[in-house]
């Protein structure tokens, strides 16, 4: 009785989480899959297996240009996040001296993240607007006659809400991956006579990828799904297969929603193997 | 991992080459200091490396020796004074325009890069023709007998193969001075005598400054040419090992070097010997006068005397005259067989002060002497060095 105790035990312990898993992860993402194969006539779905929304989905031009969208969205946002997440995550790591600081001053940067999402956008508004902060300022400064248009409702508004949303996700992987560098490091490349450009080059960049790349899947994962975002800083100007996958479920297009979701979830998973392919990331883990 | 290392016996660097390495120019420290706001790590230092000699900074932790070891390498500034490398005022120059190269404690070898990258490095660093990076890094890899492990990481390397390709990066500049910050502290310790041996014999072949930090006393005295003590950001005593080790001129020194007996009290007579130094009577509290050589200022002075614990002389207590003019009684307190040593530790009888004899350990064996016995330990005047205060 004890001997079969012992031998449940473990799979009693793993039980939950697994139970969380297949529920709330596997069966979804199963049904989706297979809704995605679901007859579709315009107004109603029929289980079936037919390939004709994915046909539809790769015949159409509209698309094709939703998905290219989305990609810019994601390498803009990447870039910017790193330009800004890299020298921010340096200064933290080498620059602050005392470990108390460092964490007061990462504490500092996650102060934003106390509001919601929507809020922050939001925010971006009397900012960004005809009327707003910056175009009072340039118009009294007499940069501009006339408000420009393009700071609010634009993929200019989108990209710099979607930095600002997710700069952090790239701050922390970075900042923790050059924790780890050993400081002698810096002294030893110093001693061979590198310049502050080379030690960046040589020693902290390589020995930061795989907190890059962490940060990287992070932004990812999280721009190729974004859609409320989008919605809003582009006032529905422009569009991204999150959106437009939301927009198909408001109109009960579940199987087109359904195989753009997996052809969504492919291609970002795809993204992620490509990273772990180039970084290894397990020293991080 | 591979843990085989060829010895450095196998090297055969040809004259050419040791004529590249072999230093002309030395170190010299001008009233060196740095401070940390009110903190003094260094203080007033004026020291001279000369050029092609092994020399070794010791003391303990805190003492100053790594700070001073990292303003000649330029990875500190100097809050006042001067560094001189040969004839060169080096203060302002950064560290890769001293003609120094640096070893660093746990070697610092970038991990990401291989071994070969982590020789050539700082040629690279330094824009040298890709011609000449591949020759100079091929010959160093050959000179520390590791070329067929230049495609490796250096996780990939046992400790005495990376503390090697540190030695190699190091050198492969043609530095004028090589510095060294510990570099045997991360080595168990069988490897630590047998790199330490590799590291003298590299000095030696090429007649390069080495200057190295270190707080082990056995290294110091094992490797160098001459010692520098540090104590509080301070010089104790600069000498050559041995006489460091024969004359400790400070209470310190002798305490540091370990194994030493040191006896406080105040000068009650001095003798004028100018051949071998004063003989000095010293009177000690509790235990009565005690004979030493060396310099009193004058009478009624504090100073100390030191003796090595290997040579005393331990014997029964018996009213038989001595040739030796000091003898204290103790008490015998444990016996410590360390191999070819045996350390005993006593009691002095009268004020409890602890001492500590050494003997072979086959001597030992043949005495009868046991734990909590009371003896006598006598020694000469001429072997008791007398310790200012």
């Amino acid at each position: 009785m004890l001997k079969n105790w012992r031998t449940l035990q473990p799979y009693l312990l793993v039980a939950p989480q697994t139970i969380v898993l297949l529920l709330f992860l596997v069966i979804p993402i199963l049904t989706i899959v297979a809704v995605s194969f679901w007859e579709f006539n315009g107004y109603s779905m029929t289980p079936g297996f037919t390939l004709s929304n994915y046909q539809a989905i790769f015949a159409s031009k509209v698309y094709l240009t939703t998905y290219l969208n989305t990609f810019k969205f994601v390498g803009l946002v990447w870039f910017f996040t790193i330009l800004i997440a890299y020298p921010v995550a340096y200064f933290l790591a080498f620059h602050v001296k005392t470990l108390r600081w460092q964490v007061i001053l990462f504490l500092v940067c996650t102060i934003p993240f106390l509001t919601s999402n929507i809020i922050r956008m939001i925010s971006w508004i009397p900012f960004l607007g005809r009327e707003g902060v910056i175009n009072k300022s340039l118009m009294a400064l007499h940069f501009t006659d006339k408000p420009v248009e393009m700071f609010l409702f634009s993929d200019f508004a989108v990209v710099l809400a979607m930095v600002h949303l997710y700069v952090l996700f790239m701050i922390g992987p970075i900042f923790n991956s050059m924790m780890r560098i050993d400081r002698m490091l810096v002294s030893a490349a110093e001693d061979a006579g590198a310049s502050a450009f080379q030690i960046q080059k040589e020693v902290i960049l390589p020995l930061s990828s795989s907190g890059i790349a962490i940060g990287t899947i992070f932004i990812v994962t999280l721009v190729m799904g974004e859609f409320a975002t989008v919605r809003l800083m582009s006032g529905g100007q422009s569009s991204s297969i999150g959106y437009l996958i939301k927009n198909q479920i408001g109109s009960l297009q579940y199987p087109l929603a359904a195989a753009n979701a997996v052809i969504l979830l492919i291609i970002t998973l795809m993204l992620v193997f490509a990273i772990l392919r180039v970084v290894d990331i397990r020293k991080e883990l | 991992m591979t843990t085989e290392v060829p010895s450095l016996d196998t090297i055969a660097a040809s004259p050419e080459i040791k004529k590249e390495f072999s230093s002309t120019q030395g170190v010299s420290l001008r009233s060196v200091s740095k401070k940390y706001g009110a903190f003094v790590a260094v203080e007033n230092l004026t020291l001279d490396f000369a050029a092609g000699t092994y020399c070794c900074l010791v003391g303990p932790s805190g003492c100053g020796k790594t700070t001073t070891l990292r303003m000649i390498a330029g990875h500190e500034d100097v809050t006042s004074g001067e560094v001189l490398i040969g004839d060169r005022r080096v203060s302002h120059l950064p560290p890769a325009k001293r003609d120094t190269a640096m070893m660093f404690q746990s070697y610092a070898l970038f991990p990401h890069k291989s071994v070969w990258d982590n020789v050539d490095f700082g040629l690279k660093m330094r824009k040298a023709p890709l011609g000449e990076r591949r020759i100079r890094v091929g010959e160093i890899l050959d000179l520390v007998g590791l070329s067929h492990l230049s495609d490796r990481k250096p996780t990939q390397l046992s400790g005495g193969q990376q503390q090697r390709i540190a030695l190699a990066r190091a050198l492969v500049t043609r530095p004028q001075v090589l510095l060294l910050d510990e570099p045997l502290s991360a080595l168990d310790e069988s490897l630590r005598v047998r790199m330490r041996g590799e590291l003298r014999k590299i000095q030696q072949q090429f007649g390069m400054t080495f200057i190295q930090v270190t707080h082990g006393m056995d290294e110091a005295m094992s490797l160098s040419d001459s010692i520098v003590i540090m104590n509080q950001g301070q010089i104790e005593q600069v000498g050559t090992p041995s006489t460091i080790f024969h004359t400790p001129t400070s209470q310190f020194v002798a305490k540091f070097m370990g194994d030493n007996n040191i006896f406080q009290g105040k000068v009650a007579r001095i003798a004028s010997d100018t051949n071998r130094g004063d003989l000095i009577e010293l009177d000690v509290d509790g235990i009565g006068p005690l004979f030493c050589r060396g310099h009193a200022s004058q009478v009624g002075a504090i100073g100390a005397c030191s003796i090595r614990a290997d040579l005393m002389h331990l014997e029964l207590p018996s009213a038989e005259p001595s040739p030796y003019p000091n003898s204290i009684q103790a008490r015998i307190t444990a016996v410590e067989l360390t191999g070819f040593v045996t350390r005993v530790s006593l009691m002095e009888e009268k004020t409890g002060q602890e001492l500590l004899y050494k003997v072979r350990t086959d001597e030992w064996s043949t005495s009868s002497l046991q734990e909590g016995q009371l003896i006598a330990l006598r020694w000469s005047a001429e072997e008791c060095v007398f310790l200012p205060s």
